[in-house]
C-alpha cells in the first residue's frame, strides 16, 4: 500500500503514475487502466483544489474469487461537501466552471463510496477490478 | 514546470503534447497559444494528443477553452491523435469537448483546416 | 504444531512408503488404467506421498506449500486430459485406504489415523477445487477466443471500415467490439465506420447504450460512425425502451451505409 501526499500540482501527476503502475500490475486492460487513472486524477484534483490538500492511499486488492483489482482512497480535512446528492449529479460545478468530476469518476470505477462532514473533510474510496 | 513547445507551419500553429502534463502546464499552454495566435495571425491550431494517455475533466476543459479562445481570434482548433482508451473514458465522463474539432491525425487535421477534407 | 500421534504415524509411513505406494497405486489405478499407465501414476503418487509424510512430520516448513502446488498441477493436468472431477479426487482419497491396509497390525496408530483421514479429505477437496478452477479457466479462455473470432473489422474501402455483428450481443462483447473498432480507426486511418447489426436478433438497453457510446467515441477521435441493419423488431425495442439515438446516423442496410460513407468521402460509383 502506498500513501501519497496531495499538496501541489505535481502530486496529482504522481498519483496518476502510481495508480497506473498498480493497475498495470493487477493485470488490467489498457482501457480499464485509463479509466481508473482518470478517475483517480479527478479525485486527486478535488482533494487538492476543494479539500485544501490531503493524501491518497493506493493498494492492490483481491476479491473473494481471487480477481485482482486496485483500491484508491482520497482523504482531506477540508470544508466537506454540503450536498452530496447534488454533487453526485451530472453537471454540478463549483467555482470557475470547474466541476467536481465526482459523478464522472464514479462511472469509471466499479465501487465508489464517499463520506463527508461539513467542516471535517471528505473521504472517497474507489475500487476497480480487472476483468 | 514544462512549457509545451508551439511550432508554426504556414498559418497553422502545431502543438504536440508529449508528457503527462501538470495542471499548471496546461494553463500555461492556454496563455502561450493565445499569445502566439495574436503575434502571428495564425488561422488554425492543431493540438496533437497522440502521446497523451489521460485526459480528465480538467484537461478536457482546458482543451475546449483553447478552442473557444482561438475562435475569438478567428482561428480554428483541431484536436488530433486521440487514443481509443481516452475517447472511451471521455464519453464515460460525459465530456463533449466543445470548441474544438477533431481529426484522426495531423495530416487530416491540416486538411480539415484548409477546408479540403 | 505436530502431536505425538501424528509424528508416530509420519514415521511409520516414512518407513513403509514403498508398500503404501504400491497399495495406493493399485487403488488409484482402478478405472483409469486406460488413460494413465501404472508406472506414470506411481511416479505422480510417489511425489505426493513423500510430501504428505513431510507435512505430517512437521519438520519441513515448505512441504505444505509444495504439496498444495503438486496437487494443483495434478488437477490441472487431469482436467486437461478429460478425467472427471470424481476420478481426480478419488485418486487422492484412495490414499486413506492404502494407509489403512498397512495399519491393520498397528493398533496404537489408529487414533492418529482419524486425524490423517481428515487431512487426506482436505487434500481431496483441494484437488477438487483446483480441478474446477482449471476447468473454469479453460471455459474462460474459450469464451475469449470465441469473442475475438466473432468480432472482425473489415475494410470496405479506403477510409471506410465495417464491423458486421452476428449473434446475440452482450455487454462484454459489445465493449470488445467498441474497442476493436476504435483501434481499427487509428490503424487504418479510416474516417468512416459502419456498424452493421443485421445479424443481431435483439438489442437491450445496455447494448444500445454501448453502441451509442461507441459512435460518440469515434466522433471524438475524428471519425464518423453509422449504425446499419436495424430490423423492425429492434427498431421497436429501441423506441419502446425510450433509447434516444439523437443525431447518430442509422441506415437500413450495410449497402446504404457504404453509399453514405463513400459520398461523404467525396467518392462516387459510376458504371464502367
Amino acid at each position: 500500500m502506498d500513501e501519497l501526499p496531495i499538496r501541489a500540482g505535481d502530486d496529482v501527476v504522481r498519483v496518476r503514475q502510481q495508480v497506473r503502475a498498480v493497475a498495470g500490475g493487477a493485470g488490467m486492460s489498457l482501457i480499464d487502466q485509463t479509466k481508473v487513472v482518470t478517475a483517480a486524477s479527478e479525485l486527486a484534483r478535488n482533494t487538492l483544489v476543494h479539500g485544501g490538500g490531503g493524501a491518497a492511499r493506493i493498494e492492490q486488492v483481491t476479491n473473494a474469487r481471487g480477481k485482482p483489482g486496485i483500491r484508491v482512497s482520497f482523504a482531506d480535512s477540508g470544508p466537506g461537501i454540503p450536498d452530496v446528492d447534488l454533487a453526485l449529479t451530472d453537471g454540478w460545478t463549483t467555482g470557475g466552471g470547474m466541476g467536481l468530476g465526482l459523478s464522472g469518476a464514479r462511472r469509471l470505477v466499479d465501487e465508489f463510496s464517499l463520506t463527508t462532514e461539513a467542516g471535517a473533510g471528505t473521504t472517497v474510496v474507489m475500487t476497480k477490478w480487472a476483468r | 514546470m514544462e512549457r509545451v513547445p508551439i511550432l508554426k507551419i504556414g498559418s497553422t500553429l502545431l502543438v504536440s503534447i508529449q508528457v503527462d502534463l501538470q495542471d499548471q502546464s496546461v494553463q500555461q499552454l492556454q496563455e502561450d497559444v493565445a499569445e502566439r495566435i495574436a503575434a502571428t495571425g495564425a488561422k488554425g491550431v492543431i493540438i496533437d494528443i497522440t502521446a497523451v494517455e489521460i485526459v480528465d475533466s480538467f484537461i478536457g476543459r482546458m482543451l475546449s477553452m483553447i478552442g473557444s479562445m482561438s475562435r475569438l481570434f478567428d482561428a480554428q482548433t483541431v484536436l488530433v491523435g486521440m487514443r481509443p482508451a481516452v475517447a472511451i473514458t471521455l464519453v464515460e465522463l460525459g465530456l463533449t469537448l466543445d470548441g474544438v474539432q477533431t481529426a484522426l491525425n495531423t495530416e487530416k487535421g491540416l486538411r480539415l483546416l484548409s477546408g479540403r477534407s | 504444531m505436530v502431536d505425538a500421534d501424528q509424528a508416530r504415524l509420519a514415521e511409520f509411513l516414512g518407513a513403509g512408503q514403498p508398500k503404501v505406494l504400491d497399495q495406493w497405486t493399485e487403488a488409484a489405478g482402478r478405472g483409469v488404467s486406460d488413460r494413465i499407465s501404472p508406472a506414470e501414476l506411481r511416479r505422480e503418487l510417489a511425489e505426493i506421498l513423500s510430501l504428505t509424510v513431510a507435512v505430517l512430520a512437521g519438520q519441513d516448513e515448505a512441504a505444505a506449500g509444495q504439496l498444495r502446488a503438486v496437487l494443483q498441477e495434478l488437477s490441472r493436468s487431469r482436467a486437461r486430459y478429460g478425467f472427471s472431477p470424481r476420478e481426480t479426487a478419488a485418486t487422492v482419497l484412495s490414499l486413506k485406504e492404502a494407509v489403512y491396509s498397512q495399519l491393520a497390525d498397528s493398533v496404537e496408530l489408529l487414533p492418529a489415523y482419524l486425524g490423517f483421514t481428515r487431512f487426506v479429505d482436505d487434500l481431496g477437496l483441494q484437488t477438487f477445487e483446483a480441478f474446477v478452477g482449471a476447468r473454469e479457466q479453460i471455459i474462460a479462455d474459450q469464451a475469449e477466443s470465441m469473442l475475438e473470432l466473432s468480432t472482425p473489422v473489415v475494410r470496405l474501402w479506403d477510409g471506410i471500415i465495417a464491423v458486421p455483428l452476428v449473434g446475440t450481443l452482450d455487454s462484454a462483447r459489445t465493449q470488445l467490439v467498441m474497442e476493436k473498432m476504435l483501434e481499427a480507426l487509428v490503424a487504418t486511418e479510416a474516417e468512416h465506420a459502419v456498424i452493421d447489426i443485421t445479424g443481431v436478433p435483439t438489442v437491450d438497453t445496455e447494448v444500445a447504450q454501448h453502441l451509442l457510446k461507441t459512435v460518440v467515441a469515434a466522433r471524438l477521435m475524428g471519425a464518423d460512425c453509422i449504425i446499419t441493419g436495424i430490423r423492425p423488431q429492434i427498431a421497436y425495442t429501441i423506441v419502446s425502451l425510450g433509447i434516444e439515438f439523437g443525431d447518430v446516423l442509422t441506415k437500413q442496410t450495410l449497402a446504404d451505409g457504404l453509399a453514405h460513407a463513400l459520398s461523404r468521402s467525396g467518392l462516387k460509383v459510376v458504371p464502367a
